[in-house]
């Protein structure tokens, strides 16, 4: 086939876009907006379209399904971005609908089965129908709730403007809660001629539907007693689901038949307040995403809004992102492993010496940018200060005598360990094809014997400039997941050697310091590798200082699709290491 | 008549000097407190980024353990102290009420960070509840977003505080005749977050709004 | 030998049992303190503390970075609290992601217009999220992030312009760097005022 090779050049995009325009030539057109890219196909050829693209085109991976309201255009739009586990640049395609419910575009879940809770999310919020998934209920807010938030013409209770300034803060500076703004005295909003008395909420049926109750029935079509079939939700208050994650577990004695994650319970509204917010304001934001690494958040939004400006990052300013990103991973895969250890049943011991090394690093973290968890470090094209001498002399102290030390001490202290070995090894993760199947990426994809690691595969910043190797290993067991984290935390510590004495000096911002910044109109895609995986913003902008529409992958709430697939067959008490596998953090499932 | 012993608890209790060396009124209260404000148990129950403060400030370099407040109860029956670390989303508020209920008293309620106590930068997001203070009596507020754990431990010892300046005399628990005075109903989850104490004002909002259509 | 890999494990939690004895014997023959003193702090922060890392808040406190920031005050110069350095321009509040500050402007009682002094300054601290944009961006250096932490209460916390207000010293004191560089750059600008103003003096004259 005619599937260019996987160089970043501008020829191959050409190429590409040539061959799959001649390829569906009534079906596929080029996005001819300025600013923007891709192409808009058919919603009636989006599956035919999609599935060319993955087996013809191989762009086997998934990355991001959301959609976009154009209100004044009274247009729906899906945007999809698709990748190659072999790396290079993605591709972008859209389908467009009429904005008159029910919005309907067919779902592409069986030809990425990592569309899965990206479709939910897009239904949940901004209610578009995917028609033929299975299983479309809401995700993130409950069954029963009143509107779709992400649609531009929702208006949620505490709403003051459209955007941010707010005019009441200054000029006219009148101090009042909003809850006195609002007629019900609380951040509520109620359909009109609402009353208790004749209502019915929504039960939670529909979620214990979902589980396979196929099972009722055995191989030989008799009914099976139900006996002994039960089912078990975990969560949201549950000390192994790292946060406030529920799951709907059915087993079948202590074996998992079916199982599904519920969340939503940390659902803070990211996009919608990243909408009201100024370019600048969204910042801050990022940081409670994956808040054990708000320094990487800060990275993938920054570069994707350089890329939206145009604008050059000072190269001092380049190294510190590097050595601030790659210290967040050292501290966030001991706090991994920590908290492994941790499920697995051995109390703090291990996390408490993880702990350590992370107070230390995070010491640096307060030197540098005021805080210990949220930086907010990064501007848009540098960073806001430059490093601190006594913070500089900390850095190389720790990358150079002592962090390299605790990752072999942390590997002596736990690695033969004969009950830690037993419960991890050999005890299936996922392999490769389900991997890439449900867009899982990060430390779980690698694992799995796929090395993609977008420092690599499609290199952003200044990571073209050191020396290391993508960590991989081949078993896919959580053994080998466990493994691979060590195996990042000593590549990260090539890298940061590297970058402490590469740092050249000058200048750590190419821009001068601007609260409000000017974003020509157009779309941006920018993603970097968080520790996590697959860290992506998605940002249309309509030239003016807020965003148009801004949409986070978060690769915590991607790689969850997986959860299904990884825990079935498996027993309970096994269910709980695999999800402390996934690293998976509420604050970026939920956003 | 009560003020007379206003104070008769507290250390600072001023004797008078000719029976100073004859009694000694160190009280029940005292030792009451005492025992109390060094074993405060935390609910083990994180919701966001302060959670990970919270786990910070149990860790070696905090090490709240000194405060007698490092055992943390995953289940509300043996804990002490509700510690609202994190963004309280409308969703999830069910599950803190019913937790909240499942404690047994004497039982606290500290708003760790700005989302607890207000409902943070988070607020004017359409999941969000704005404060946890809106269904839960609030004993501390402890601003910081997040907190750090020696801010944490700060607003801890505040808490201890505020123990120390309660008598057993008066406490509700002890109340006679007063069963579950902090029992708080089960909010519903409808087209909106729906306070079941509240619902008849909502219905009037409801209904006005229609009427101003 | 089944039982290697536990034993392993065992003595590296044996061998950070020890360190801490060891290190409290080694500052003791050279006749330091490690607990309850700077420096004792500071080792414990840095790259070689080992064994008990344990800070022991309130007795002793983590040293704080000058850039440490928590919640915002506003500074004034001069001792009495009439010496604001703000002037109600608003940037704080327009770039103010979660929307916290509310500033009240003054007007001249008889002109009607615009002073440049608020007449109140408003931050709520319960919706505050400490990004520090404020600080940032404020071309007056008027408002600064705290160093204070221990700001827990009973009650919901907003903050008036007199709960807000702290000298100047004070945050010479929290920030020395920031506050000479701050200084200097203030001086700098007066004198080249000054030069500008002697210069368009000189110039009719010439």
């Amino acid at each position: 086939m005619t599937a260019p090779a996987s160089t970043t050049t501008i020829d191959a995009s050409a190429q590409l876009s040539a061959s799959l325009v001649a390829r569906f030539p009534d079906s596929v057109t080029a996005d001819a907006r300025p600013g923007f890219s891709g192409f808009i196909v058919k919603k009636e050829n989006l599956v035919e379209v999609a599935t060319a693209l993955r087996d013809e085109f191989s762009f086997d991976l998934l990355s991001t399904v959301t959609g976009v309201d154009y209100i004044a255009e009274n247009k729906m739009e899906v945007v999809y971005h698709a990748h190659r586990t072999t790396g290079g640049p993605g591709i972008v395609f859209k389908t467009q609908v009429d904005r008159v419910d029910p919005i309907e575009v067919p779902s592409l879940i069986n030809v990425w089965a990592g569309a899965d809770f990206q479709e939910r999310e897009a239904w949940d919020l901004m209610g578009i129908k995917f028609t033929g998934h299975p299983d479309l209920r809401r995700i993130l807010m409950w069954e029963g709730f009143e509107g779709h938030p992400l649609r531009k013409d929702y208006k949620e209770a505490f709403y003051e403007e459209d955007v941010k300034p707010y005019k009441s803060r200054w000029p006219e500076g009148n101090h009042t809660y909003a809850e006195f703004k609002n007629p019900y005295r609380d951040n509520v909003k109620l359909p009109e001629g609402f009353s208790l008395d004749n209502y019915q909420p929504q039960t939670e049926d529909q979620l214990y539907f979902s589980l396979e109750r196929s099972s009722t029935k055995n191989d030989a079509g008799h009914e099976k007693e139900m006996g002994d079939h039960m089912v078990v939700n975990m969560g949201p208050h549950h000390p192994s689901t790292h946060g406030v994650l529920r799951v709907a577990v059915e087993l079948n004695g202590e074996t998992i038949t079916s199982l599904k994650p519920v969340m939503g319970y940390l659902h803070r509204n990211h996009d919608k307040i990243g909408e009201r917010n100024t370019y600048l304001q969204i910042m801050p934001y990022t940081d409670r995403l994956d808040y054990f690494n708000s320094m990487a958040n800060n990275f993938g939004y920054a570069v994707t809004v350089e890329k939206l400006m145009k604008i050059p990052v000072a190269e001092r300013a380049e190294y510190i992102r590097v050595i601030m990103a790659e210290l967040s991973r050292v501290q966030n895969h001991l706090i991994f492993i920590g908290m492994l250890i941790n499920d697995l049943g051995s109390m703090y011991t291990p996390s408490l010496y993880a702990f350590e090394e992370r107070e230390l690093i995070l010491d640096i973290f307060e030197a540098v940018s005021g805080a210990r968890m949220m930086c907010n470090y990064f501007r848009f094209g540098g960073v806001v200060r430059d490093i601190p001498d006594d913070a500089m002399q900390k850095i190389k102290d720790l990358v150079f005598d002592r962090l390299q030390a605790k990752t072999d001490e942390m590997e002596r202290f736990l690695n033969e360990n004969e009950v830690l070995v037993a419960r991890l090894k050999d005890v299936h993760v996922l392999n490769a094809e389900e991997a890439i199947r449900h867009s899982v990426t990060g430390p779980c994809l690698r694992a799995a014997g796929v090395p993609y690691d977008l420092r690599r595969a499609d290199p952003y910043s200044v990571y073209d400039r050191f020396d290391f190797d993508v960590a991989v290993r081949y078993n896919g067991d959580m053994y080998d997941n466990y493994l691979i984290r060590f195996d990042e935390i000593r590549q990260s510590l090539r890298i940061l050697e590297q970058a402490l004495k590469q740092i050249p000096g000058g200048p750590i911002n190419s821009q001068k310091p601007q609260y409000q910044v000017r974003v020509p109109a157009g779309e941006a895609y920018g993603r970097v590798e968080s520790p996590k995986g697959e860290l992506a913003y998605y940002v249309v902008s309509n030239g003016k200082p807020n965003p148009y529409r801004y949409h986070v992958r978060a690769p915590s709430f991607v790689n969850l699709t997986a959860v299904e697939t990884m825990c079935k067959g498996v027993k309970i008490a096994d269910f709980v290491a695999l999800l402390a596998m996934l690293d998976i953090v509420m604050g970026e499932v939920d956003r | 008549m009560e003020n007379k012993y206003e104070g008769l608890n507290l250390p600072s209790y001023n004797i008078p000097e000719d029976i100073q060396n004859v009694v000694s009124i160190t009280t029940i209260d005292r030792l009451y407190n005492w025992g109390r404000r060094w074993s405060v148990w935390p609910l083990m129950f994180g919701l966001a980024c302060c959670a990970i403060e919270m786990i910070a400030a149990q860790t070696a370099r905090y090490d709240m353990a000194r405060f007698g407040m490092e055992v943390m109860r995953p289940t509300p029956r043996q804990a002490d102290m509700m510690l609202v670390s994190g963004t309280v989303t409308k969703k999830m508020l069910p599950s803190i009420i019913r937790l909240y209920n499942q404690m047994p008293e004497p039982k606290y309620v500290v708003a760790m960070g700005a989302c607890a106590s207000s409902g943070g930068p988070f607020k004017e997001g359409y999941n969000v509840v704005a404060g946890i203070d809106k269904f839960l009596p609030v004993d501390v507020y402890i601003p910081g977003c997040p907190p750090t754990p020696q801010a944490l431990i700060a607003g801890m010892m505040k808490l201890q505080e505020k123990i120390d300046k309660q008598s057993i005399k008066r406490v509700r628990w002890y109340e006679k005749g007063k069963v579950d005075s902090n029992y708080v109903p089960m909010p519903i989850l409808g087209p909106d977050l729906i306070d079941v104490r509240r619902s008849k004002e909502f219905e009037a909002a409801a209904a006005k709004k229609e009427g101003v259509a | 030998m089944y039982g290697k890999g536990i034993l392993k494990g065992l003595g590296v939690t044996l061998n950070r049992f020890m360190e801490t004895y060891l290190d409290d014997i080694s500052w003791w023959v050279r006749g330091k303190k490690r607990y309850n003193s700077p420096e004792g702090i500071a080792h414990r922060q840095s790259k070689n503390t080992r064994g008990i890392f344990t800070v022991q808040y309130p007795e002793e406190q983590l040293l704080q970075p000058e850039e440490f920031r928590f919640v915002p005050f506003l500074v004034h110069d001069g001792d009495d609290k009439k010496d604001i350095r703000c002037t109600s321009c608003g940037i704080c509040a327009k770039v103010c992601p979660p929307q916290c500050i509310w500033i009240v402007r003054t007007n001249d009682p008889q002109t009607g217009k615009p002073v440049p002094q608020p007449a109140e300054f408003y931050i709520d601290m319960d919706i505050c999220m400490n990004c520090g944009f404020c600080a940032e961006y404020c071309p007056f250096d008027a408002i600064k992030m705290d160093h204070d932490f221990a700001i827990a209460s009973y009650e919901r916390n907003v903050y008036n312009l007199e709960k807000l207000l702290k000298p100047a010293s004070y945050y010479a004191e929290i920030r020395p760097l920031n506050y000479t560089k701050e200084e200097e750059a203030r001086k700098a600008k007066e004198a080249a005022k000054a030069a500008k103003a002697e210069a368009a003096a000189a110039a009719p004259a010439a």
